[in-house]
């Protein structure tokens, strides 16, 4: 079954140094580092000590709140650090890997197991973590029961990884997860994938495939899930990226923890932009220094995409969901006159003496500059020009601002998530933080409504 | 070491200054800060605050320049000294001695609306401890072109300091304000000064001086004559368009106005939607007036007679209701900020425009009563068009459980 998905408001970044189709595998890393801030929301209980040996799949911390979830690493190797933030918060687990890699084997799973059975499987492995739900945009609740599952398949976020590409030959993985995560919801599972794609996702049986079309956010699963059965009060949705559900699927098919993944490495900086074979939690500085970036050079390292992503050092590690690390210049300068002059090297949705509307298809050099300074809310009718979502922009975010919980409620919080604003935030004159606003204003929720 | 590294050093020594606002106000303009994106959003569009109040003032300049030379032709032609143009390129208009009498005029309106007004957000800002914001910089720019040319610039600085106080600093300042603040310092002079602010002296240079003495000219408007059914003082349409009339400073010229909205509209800086449905409400309320005149309801010898008989699409280029739907009306702050509830705004502003120009003809002019009291309507017209969305959201919730 196919349905299509159009949208026409959104906007397309072009980027320089967008990845090439060609992999390498990454120099194998030495050290591994796990960040429960990850996982928003959940509060680590550590079970791996320092100085424990792990095997790749063994239980470094469970949720606090749910014992049975555990949180698996990566590798197998021995744990050296554990890094502590203000109140013996847990900041990072470093592990040092092994040079032969050894797996925890959790077997072969039955794929016609119940619901029940499922759910223990996938929780006592760690790969319940790549489930997440909405409303609140956080690992989803072991006990509540979707009302569907979401997983997109096109990205169309500036200089993402082509999931096409990353996901080429893995069809058997994708359909054990997803025969897996069907059981687990009354409704379907609803997976987007590009109008003019050969997705591996395409093909896939107990699944809705949608395909999508337009620019970003066109790829985003929160346009999916509004286009296809929005969020109401009470409901829930789980959604699962799409290079998670090959972790899971290889997990259920060989019952060894894989955490392999193709991460692009992409933007402006890098010399040779290209994709990686690499695993979860890996140091950055594998990939990004051959033939990548000059080592002392004023670059910010983002992973993830440059609308959503972490900022990590050069010294920094692959952080748990990302599979795209782009590399684009700071742009800690000053510029002349650069607030009334007439630009070209810039994107702009406005025609205010910008010229990024008369040539749509160049792609750009971006810095990290946020050409202006932080203001109130004044223009209006701007986001909307990029929010595809039938849900007002400005108004949800100022009753984030002021707390007015019922009012949150209304106008639409269960249904977006803070990456669901990226690009009203990239638009914003007044660049007001709209995915920060937005996760917590969501936290708040959470805590007060739960 | 050039000047970007002195300035910055010095930014960095005094960071902690309390003066430091002001210096930073200064020192964005010279250069666009080196402030880089943490958290959120790595990257940024091209636009901020000052690119889209320039873009505004940019769209204005035309109108000054022109509201320049017209004080001065005015000036000229009311005491007969020179032939009235013939047309928007007329030789007697476009002349030196009519530009220096409209700079002397004109200027220090300007400089007296930025400088008392910036003075006052500087001041606001260094109290508050938040950076200077642009909102003043289209304000400033607006209140010269839409006062008289003769009034006496103490009046002025009296209300600009008013608007900038009570019309926005007293709501948070910029972004924050529910009326616009050169409509509020318009109002102000226009309650507070009575005498000054209409009649039929004050809108040609030199008028009032010379009022009572055997040189005395003439400084009425087109709107005010008609609204005493005395006709259009001998104007006709396409000095109206081109703008070669009595007026405020920079509102006569509708061809220059028209220019400064396809501008603004082209930059996507102005709402479309908003001048468009100004536009059709003040023409909607015409055709009903002058439906009333065909009827025969009211005569010759009302007092509305004049004004209502003015063919409806005329409406347009008497006054300033152009000038109020192009600048006035689509200030993002003040207007109506959700799409549909834009449409509904600017109708509303252009049927209670004409409405009141009609009815009250002590004092024609009602744009900027109609803005400012649909600006303190705009946030209901929000309300009920959010509502609409909310309702939409919960009527989803009643189908799955029914």
């Amino acid at each position: 079954m196919s349905k299509d998905i159009r949208i026409k408001k959104g906007l397309d970044i072009k980027l320089i140094g967008e990845a090439e189709k060609a992999t390498e595998n990454a120099i194998i890393s030495n050290s591994y580092s796990i960040r429960p801030e990850d996982f928003h929301s959940i509060i680590p209980k550590l079970v791996a000590k320092e100085g424990t040996r792990v095997k790749a799949g063994e239980t470094l911390f469970y949720n606090k709140d749910n014992e049975a979830m555990k949180f698996v690493s990566p590798v197998s190797g021995e744990i050296t650090e554990v890094q502590r933030g203000p109140r013996r918060r847990i900041d990072a687990i470093k592990i040092v890997a092994d040079k032969e890699q050894t797996y925890v084997d959790y077997g072969k799973f039955d794929l016609s197991s119940d619901a029940e059975k499922i759910k223990a499987h996938l929780l006592a492995t760690g790969c319940w973590s790549f489930i997440k739900q909405r409303p609140y945009d956080v690992i989803a609740n072991a006990n509540s029961k979707p009302k569907a599952i979401f997983v997109s398949g096109y990205a169309s976020a500036p200089l993402a990884a082509d999931l096409d590409f990353t996901l080429a030959g893995k069809e058997a993985e994708l359909q054990a997860a997803v025969t897996v995560l069907s059981k687990l919801t009354d409704g379907s599972v609803h997976v987007s994938v590009g109008q003019n794609s050969n997705s591996p996702l395409a093909n896939l049986n107990n699944t809705t495939t949608h395909k999508v079309s337009g620019p970003h956010p066109s790829g985003n699963v929160g346009t999916l899930i509004n286009k296809v059965s929005p969020i109401n009060k009470g409901e829930t949705v789980w959604t699962v990226n799409a290079q998670d559900l090959v972790i899971i699927g290889e997990l259920l098919l060989t019952g060894k923890f894989n955490a392999e993944r193709i991460v692009a490495l992409a933007g402006s900086s890098v010399k040779k932009p290209r994709y990686f074979k690499t695993k979860i939690g890996s140091e950055i500085a594998t990939m990004v220094y051959d033939n990548g970036v000059e080592r002392d050079s004023n670059d910010r390292i983002i992973s993830g995409n440059v609308l959503t992503g972490k900022q990590v050092g050069p010294d920094g590690f692959l952080d748990y969901y990302s599979n795209v690390i782009s590399v684009i210049p700071e742009g800690d300068d000053y510029e002349l006159f650069g607030w009334n002059k007439p630009i070209f090297n810039k994107i702009s949705t406005s025609r205010a003496l910008t010229f990024s509307w008369l040539n749509p298809k160049k792609k750009y050099d971006l810095n990290t500059n946020t050409n202006g300074e932080h203001r109130a809310f004044v223009t209006t009718g701007t986001y909307e020009e990029v929010f595809p979502l039938d849900i007002y922009p400005m108004q949800i975010l100022k009753a984030c601002m002021y707390k007015d919980l019922d009012e949150m409620e209304a106008l639409g919080m269960y249904e977006v998530a803070p990456e669901d604003f990226a690009l009203t935030e990239f638009v914003c004159v007044s660049k007001q933080p709209h995915q920060k606003i937005i996760r917590e204003g969501l936290d708040l929720m959470l805590k007060e409504i739960g | 070491m050039g000047l970007k590294s002195n300035l910055h050093n010095f930014k960095e020594k005094n960071k902690d200054k309390k003066w430091i606002p002001a210096f930073n106000a200064i020192h964005t303009f010279l250069y666009l800060p080196n402030e880089t994106t943490h958290g959120g959003t790595h990257i940024k569009a091209a636009d901020d605050l000052k690119r889209t109040m320039n873009t505004v003032i940019m769209a204005l300049v035309p109108c000054l320049i022109f509201g320049m030379f017209n004080a001065g032709y005015q000036h000229y032609l009311a005491q007969g000294l020179i032939e009235s143009a013939d047309g928007f390129l007329g030789a007697s208009f476009w002349t030196w001695d009519n530009f220096v009498i409209g700079l002397w005029k004109v200027l220090p309106l300007v400089i007296i609306s930025y400088g008392v007004g910036l003075a006052v957000e500087f001041v606001f800002a260094i109290i508050k401890g938040h950076e200077v914001e642009e909102g003043y910089l289209v304000t400033g720019m607006l209140v010269p072109l839409i006062v008289p040319v003769d009034i006496p610039l103490w009046m002025l600085a009296v209300a600009v300091i008013f608007g900038v106080v009570i019309g926005k600093e007293v709501f948070g300042g910029t972004g924050m304000n529910i009326l616009n603040p050169a409509l509020t310092i318009r109002a102000f002079l226009f309650f507070a000064y009575p005498t000054w602010m209409s009649g039929d002296k004050v809108w040609v240079h030199g008028a009032v001086e010379r009022a009572g003495t055997p040189d005395a000219i003439s400084g009425e408007t087109i709107l005010g004559s008609l609204a005493q059914n005395n006709g259009t003082l001998g104007y006709d349409i396409w000095d109206m368009f081109w703008g070669i009339i009595p007026g405020s400073v920079g509102e006569t010229s509708k061809f220059l106005i028209i220019i400064g909205a396809l501008f603004l509209i082209f930059t996507k800086v102005g709402s479309w939607r908003i001048i468009i449905s100004t536009l059709i409400g003040a023409l909607s309320m015409g055709l009903i007036f002058n439906g009333v005149i065909n009827a025969g309801w009211v005569g010759e010898s009302s007092k509305f007679f004049g004004l209502m008989s003015v063919p409806f699409w005329q409406h347009l280029i008497i006054g300033s209701i152009l000038f109020g739907a192009v600048y006035m009306a689509t200030d993002p702050v003040t207007a109506s900020q959700t799409n549909k509830g834009k449409w509904i705004y600017g109708f509303l502003i252009g049927f209670i425009s004409i409405m009141i120009r009609v009815f009250n003809p002590a004092y024609p002019e009602g744009v900027f009563l109609a803005i400012l009291l649909m600006n303190v309507f705009a946030p209901t017209i929000d309300h009920y068009v959010i509502k609409a969305n909310v309702k939409r959201r919960m009527k989803r919730v009643k189908v799955k459980t029914a």
